[in-house]
């Protein structure tokens, strides 16, 4: 399963690192547009298994945060 | 030049022109007047000939003046922000034959207040630590094009007093109040108690920190049931409750005062009246150098998102004659007990009773400035650099006209139900156009909206006869907004704009939670 980017915006930070399990609803991600921080959830439980950016990354919305299996 | 010289020259200018513009002066140079009716030809035909006409003379007497040694020649501004202010500013510049000057971070080398700008300078990369709050490089900028004045706008460093005393001792004009007005404005505790001072009402709440509960029960009794008990140090909405009655308070005060304790290592607690259903008004006052001050009516501005504005109007249709005057009159007291200079604002929360309390002074220009000017008939900016140059007020209290009605709306670059930003490039643009219809926007088609800077794209302002002529110019306006590319707030002003709730004037802070509703 992936998270993805709820906008376009800047990774603010990366609040779980690979092999953590994380929950449903959990946040994951801190992105970062327009002065505003919004965190993005995880849409399912599972255990990061890849992440693919790291904070000041620019991401538009639906690019890929991070794997769970 | 000897003061001799200065004098006759200064008479004969003044003698001359003063018959030539008997006539004209009194209603087109920015003072208020019944009949001046032009400000819904804004759209089309913006300024009027008369008007320009009258800004060379009113150009000339300043000139006038100044060789008298009274007044301040502002001949270049620097204007220390972007977007649609920065636009809005360097118009009235323009009408006064003031040349401009902008500064931009990368991200906004193509933005459009860089292309209306006489001149423009880059200030660093797009993060706004890195340029538009660089005080050293805005002041470096004023200083190599040689600008005589700089105005801030508003956000950014427009209330930073670090910005204001610098652009000082750099000897250039700052386009606002003193630095001292703005430090007493920007701290809130310090604020409070200045404004009890003056004369203005504040939150009703207890005088001091509560010794225990027993205190706290008797203060609220005297105050009234509901309270909020709030911690001193408190931040965050740590150790604040609203309670309802004794038993409550007697639950909630021992555990807030534990946390509070706990994360601020301090447990001193007080309370204030909770103010219910409340609504955001604010007054607009001017003030010049030489002691005059108006106040330009309120603006009503409690639709908001996340504290943020949304849809602002003038005047307030909860606000009554008496209450206008009330709180024009408190808002006096306000700037003056602090010694205020040039155009502010002061915000009153209100209650369904309409009893008005303090709640903070900003210390510039407000975003929702249009809808002051379109029922004044007033240049706000202008009054401002007529101020900042030294000029006095041309017109008194009873001048100050209040005429018909004003709505603004925020255009925001937002996901509208999500509320959630929406950055990208604008494909499409068409904005409505129509009697009474403003559009303050620094967009074209093209052009990027980045992530970078405040969601706000545009201020779209409609006036009208009555406040039932502008709700339909607005509802039309919103209806024919075009634009593709990003996604806006628009069908949420919309449905705000066309719902009974704003219709009947049921404007409160809660407004969008009550009655938005997206499922059909």
């Amino acid at each position: 399963m992936t998270v993805v980017a709820t906008m376009a915006g800047t990774v603010l930070s990366v609040l779980v690192a690979v092999g953590d399990s994380v929950t449903d609803g959990q946040d994951v991600v801190v992105l970062e547009s327009m002065k505003m921080e919004v965190p993005v959830q995880s849409e399912g439980a599972g255990e990061v298994s890849e992440i693919h950016v790291q904070p000041g990354d620019f991401v538009n919305e639906g690019d890929p945060l991070l794997e769970l299996k | 030049m000897s003061k001799a010289i200065a004098g006759t020259i200064a008479g004969t200018i003044a003698g001359t022109i003063a018959g030539t513009i008997a006539g004209l002066a009194p209603e087109h140079c920015g003072a208020p007047s019944p009949e001046h009716d032009d400000r819904v030809t804004w759209t089309a035909a913006g300024r009027t000939n008369s008007d320009l006409l009258c800004k060379g003379v009113v150009e000339l007497l300043t000139l006038n003046r100044n060789i008298g040694g009274e007044w301040t020649m502002i001949r270049k501004v620097l204007i220390a922000n972007r977007g649609e202010i920065a636009c809005r500013i360097i118009r009235t510049c323009r009408e006064m034959g003031i040349s401009t000057v902008a500064v931009y971070s990368d991200a906004d080398k193509d933005a459009l207040h860089v292309k209306e700008a006489d001149e423009a300078v880059r200030i660093g990369p797009p993060p706004v630590a890195q340029s538009y709050l660089q005080i050293d490089a805005i002041i470096e900028a004023a200083q190599q094009t040689g600008a005589d004045a700089l105005h801030p706008g508003y956000g950014l460093l427009s209330e930073n007093p670090e910005l204001a005393r610098r652009v000082a001792a750099a000897g250039i004009r700052f386009i606002g109040p003193s630095p001292e007005a703005m430090a007493e404005m920007g701290s809130k505790v310090a604020a409070r108690s200045r404004m009890k001072e003056a004369g203005v009402p504040l939150v009703p709440g207890s005088a001091g920190a509560l010794k225990d509960v027993d205190h706290a029960l008797a203060e609220a009794k005297a105050i009234g049931y509901p309270v909020m008990l709030k911690a001193s140090a408190g931040g965050g909405g740590i150790g604040m409750q609203v309670v309802g009655d004794a038993e409550a308070l007697k639950k909630a005060f021992a555990s807030n005062q534990a946390r509070a304790a706990a994360y601020f290592g301090n447990g001193e607690m007080f309370i204030e009246k909770l103010v219910q259903s409340p609504r955001h008004i604010e007054v607009q006052v001017l003030f010049d150098e030489h002691g005059n001050g108006v106040y330009l009516w309120e603006r009503e501005c409690s639709i908001q998102r996340r504290h943020q504005k949304v849809v602002e109007e003038a005047p307030s249709s909860f606000v009554d004659a008496t209450m206008r005057k009330q709180m024009g009159e408190a808002a006096l007291r306000a700037a003056r007990s602090i010694g205020y200079t040039n155009a502010g604002t002061v915000e009153f929360i209100v209650d369904a009773d309409k009893n008005f309390y303090f709640l903070e002074m900003n210390t510039r220009l407000q975003v929702e400035h249009p809808v002051t000017e379109a029922i004044t008939g007033l240049d706000l900016v202008e009054w401002q650099i007529r101020i900042a140059r030294g000029e006095a007020l041309t017109f008194g209290q009873a001048d100050v006209r209040l005429s018909g009605h004003a709505i603004e709306c925020r255009v925001y670059a937002e996901d509208p139900v999500k509320m959630l930003p929406s950055p990208g490039t604008v494909t499409d643009l068409i904005l409505p156009q129509g009697e009474g219809i403003r559009n303050d926007v620094s967009l074209v088609a093209g052009a990027a909206v980045t992530p970078f800077y405040d969601p706000m794209i545009g201020k779209l302002i409609a006036y009208g006869a009555n406040r039932t002529e502008a709700i339909s110019r607005m509802a039309k306006a919103i209806s024919e907004y075009r634009i593709e590319g990003i996604r806006t707030n628009l069908p949420l002003l919309e449905k705000i704009i066309t719902s009974e709730a704003f219709a009947a004037g049921e404007t409160t802070t809660e407004f969008i939670q009550h009655h938005i509703s997206w499922k059909e």
